[in-house]
């Protein structure tokens, strides 16, 4: 019998129960030396497979057979059978998963057709997930084709779940960069500005260039949601974020300076003057929105102070052409919600009215009492953490070792002597 | 409060009512009149006195010739009297010859003066290395004060403040270091060092001896004018009111009775919440104030201060129009404060933005309403913004926590 026949009976037989996957895969781990030089192996033998069902065989094939170059037919059938495949089995041999995910992502992008990737991938990284929390290889990949294919919403959902656990961080750095931008495309600023936020204090001993494009686009988003512009860092930024960012992103912080000072024509000076840096960091876009942010926060200003205001006025004050631009962007504004206020057009006025909240309703109640939820969710995660480092060995190790140089007396008794190296 | 309100009502008086009591030559900064500089001058003696002569020279403008010549020549006799040449040389080249000879460059009295003092240094000088190998503590403070007073006389501050300070170590009553302190607070005046003038009147204050009157009523004037040159108009005006009067003109090598007056009002006015003024008092007052600034711009300690000070009280008097209105006319306010409707939109623009009015403007009626912040929807506000900040805070620090997490567990793992 070759060792392909030899191999299809053993899938076909030892599928079934978990004790026999465990002895299938080994047997498959032996075979796959074999199986690669053996030139029997064709797509066409796959057809005795069930990808549902033997899912584990398949998947061995499979990576045997996409090794050298992919036709456009083999991506069809990755696509068909992540569709397909049993999670369980899966997740037996998740790193040939998600090395073979990653070819077939590869191959999609070299026939310029993201969204051929896009369905495959949601579903291959929900099934390699073990939970919710904790990333994934995947993640990145699957984002990255979203954004390719400007399928955003595909890309929010998996961007909705809370990532608690991290095994590489350079997944997570991709992660949270393409999340943002799926986040600004979808004009979720802040959801946006939390992943890039994350990157852009995450700890790092070099200089990594996905956390300084990071950076770029977490200064323009900070100015667009929440119109202040700090030139300093957050304080939980790694040390060398802080000193050596600023040299590589001068014209954003000008932005920012110009931003917080609050004249357009300064602003819209510097943007035009470093248009072609804006450009080659594809930021020119992001760039516009923020200068057209000024605006919208300057209108924000004037409610404050007054309780009616021309639209002559407001056009003087907020630096706009004539009245009826002030008008356009006035509507603009109440339609989104940022402002409450009514429009005279007889006396070309407009009222500004407070914001009709009363915090009454059951719909706030519910919403505060979710937040509540979460908080003491969050509260629970927190101290489970604490628990479970207090536990670790190296932990301990160290905090053994540095026992004679801070000598806290009583407090550390009951670290046992072993650990004092 | 209540103490500040009492003292200062004649205070009050004496800026509103433009007169009082007294008669008007013993009060010639206080009138909007061009400033009488005889009367003026004679209110102050020692060196003081020729220095704010040569900023009233420096800073009458230059149309008021008279003025300024009359300052010159006051401060060449002044001068005259004294030892210090170098201060001489400098009314001289200010003068430039336009009171004629009498008041030209009399070199002969430089030569003069200059030998004198070789003298008296070189004499000063063997006295006080005899008292030091003679080991006398009291003589050498006498030495060394003697060695101050003669630096001071002469225009050497420095050295004048450096050998007052030298006494401290051989001072050995309560009354040797207040004498000392008095001493150092007068050349650091003169100086424009007014931190040392703070630290000494503290070390004063610290003694357990009760002080003189009059002592204790110069240091106030002193630390008072400390606040005020460091901006501190709050507790420049507390210093000032606290003056006793019986101050009379003891303390005039450094400040006359008015001026503790005046400083003491103006910096009240600025920085006191005056429940006091009326509205029908506001127009008057400002107007006056207004007419006092010129006199006021030629005191030597007053000047940097004189246009902050009156920003300050036109914002105060604002603030106080308001407070206890719902809504307010902006044309009648306007005239109240004799400014523009759109003048005075823009100042109360730039008040509400600092918090200092809660209201807001009706642009088309033209009427200030006040706004009182709804106390209940901001507390939920402020609580829904805080869980969800917290939320993110967390969640962060715990993705953090877990990268660091395995950055060690890789070092760990490496032999």
């Amino acid at each position: 019998m070759s060792t392909v026949e030899a191999v299809i009976t053993s899938i076909q037989g030892l599928s079934a129960s978990s004790g026999d996957l465990y002895a299938l895969h080994d047997v498959l781990k032996g075979a796959v030396d074999s199986l690669r030089t053996d030139s029997e192996l064709q797509l066409s033998t796959l057809d005795q497979l069930d990808p549902s069902k033997h899912s584990l065989g398949y998947l061995y094939l499979l990576d045997v057979l996409t090794y050298g170059p992919v036709s456009k037919e083999k991506v069809l059938l990755i696509a068909r059978f992540i569709n397909a495949c049993d999670a369980v089995q899966i997740r037996l041999a998740s790193e040939k998963f998600v090395s073979l995910c990653k070819r077939f992502k590869d191959k999609v992008l070299e026939l310029r057709d993201p969204l051929l990737g896009v369905a495959p991938l949601l579903a291959a990284v929900r099934k390699v997930q073990v939970s919710t929390k904790r990333l994934t290889a995947l993640h990145p990949d699957c984002l990255q084709l979203c954004l390719l294919a400007k399928c955003y919403k595909a890309g929010f959902s998996v961007l909705s779940d809370d990532i608690l656990e991290v095994d590489q961080p350079r997944e997570f750095y991709l992660y949270c960069y393409y999340g943002g931008m799926i986040c600004i495309g979808l004009k979720r600023f802040q959801k946006a500005l939390e992943l890039l936020y994350n990157v852009v204090t995450a700890p790092m001993h070099i200089v990594n260039a996905i956390a300084l494009e990071a950076y770029k686009k977490y200064i323009l988003v900070t100015l667009i949601h929440s119109g202040q512009f700090s030139i300093s860092l957050p304080k939980c930024a790694s040390t060398t974020a802080k000193s050596s960012f600023k040299t590589w992103c001068t014209p954003y912080i000008e932005v920012g300076m110009r931003y917080n000072d609050g004249k357009i024509s300064e602003l819209e000076a510097v943007v035009v003057a470093n248009s072609s840096d804006f450009e080659k960091d594809n930021n020119l876009g992001l760039v516009k929105q923020a200068v057209a942010s000024l605006y919208k926060r300057n209108i924000l200003r004037l409610t404050q102070k007054y309780l009616t205001l021309s639209l002559q006025d407001i056009a003087n004050m907020v630096q706009l052409a004539n009245a009826k631009e002030a008008e356009m962007r006035v509507l603009q504004m109440i339609q989104d919600g940022q402002i409450h206020a009514l429009i005279n057009q007889k006396d070309g006025m407009v009222r500004f009215l407070e914001d009709p909240e009363q915090y009454k309703t059951s719909e706030m109640i519910e919403i505060m009492d979710s937040v509540i939820q979460r908080t003491i969710g969050l509260s629970k995660n927190l101290i489970a953490m604490d628990e479970s480092l207090s536990c670790d060995p190296l932990y301990l190790g160290k905090v053994g070792r540095e026992r004679q140089r801070y000598d806290f007396g009583e407090d550390f008794d009951t670290v046992p002597q072993k650990f004092s190296m | 409060m209540e103490r500040d309100d009492e003292s200062n009502g004649p205070m009050m008086e004496l800026c509103t009512n433009g007169g009082g009591e007294e008669t008007s030559n013993r009060r010639p900064i206080i009138t909007g009149e061009p400033l009488d500089i005889e009367a003026y001058a004679a209110m102050y003696k020692g060196r003081t006195k020729i220095m704010r002569l040569l900023f009233i020279a420096n800073h009458c403008g230059g149309g008021n010739q008279t003025m300024q010549l009359e300052a010159l020549r006051m401060a060449y006799d002044e001068v005259k009297k004294g030892e210090n040449t170098q201060l001489f040389r400098d009314v001289v080249s200010k003068i430039n010859g336009r009171l004629g000879d009498k008041y030209g460059m009399d070199s002969a009295w430089c030569e003069m003066i200059d030998r004198r003092a070789e003298q008296r240094k070189g004499k000063l000088e063997n006295e006080l290395s005899s008292y030091r190998t003679n080991l006398i503590k009291e003589s050498i403070r006498m030495g060394h004060n003697d060695f101050g007073d003669f630096y001071y006389a002469c225009g050497l501050l420095n050295e004048a403040f450096k050998n007052y300070i030298k006494t401290r170590d051989y001072c050995t009553t309560a009354k040797h270091i207040i004498h000392m302190c008095m001493n150092a607070i007068l050349v650091s005046i003169e100086m424009g060092q007014f931190s040392h003038v703070s630290s000494y009147v503290n070390k004063v204050d610290q003694n357990p001896e009760t002080l003189d009157p009059i002592v204790a009523a110069k240091l106030r004037c002193a630390s008072g004018l400390a606040h005020l040159e460091l901006k501190k108009y709050k507790l420049a005006a507390r210093k000032f009111l606290d003056v006793n009067p019986e101050l009379g003109s003891s303390y005039n090598e450094v400040i006359a009775p008015q001026d503790v007056a005046t400083y003491g009002g103006l910096c009240a006015l600025a920085s006191f919440d005056r429940s006091e003024l009326k509205a029908s008092r506001y127009a008057s007052c400002l107007e006056y104030l207004g007419s006092l600034r010129a006199n006021l711009l030629l005191d030597i300690h007053l000047h940097d201060h004189v246009d902050t000070l009156y920003d300050q009280i036109r914002k105060k008097a604002l603030i106080q129009y308001t407070l206890p209105f719902v809504s307010v006319d902006l044309s009648r306010m306007a005239d109240a404060f004799k400014t523009s409707v759109s003048g005075l939109e823009k100042e109360l623009e730039a008040l509400i933005t600092d918090d200092q009015i809660q209201a807001r403007i009706d642009s088309h009626n033209k009427i200030l309403y006040a706004r009182h912040a709804d106390q209940r929807s901001a507390t939920f506000q402020k609580v829904l913004q805080m869980g969800n900040e917290f939320d993110r805070d967390v969640r962060s620090m715990m993705l953090r926590a877990n990268l660091l997490k395995h950055e060690y567990h890789a070092k760990g793992r490496k032999p």
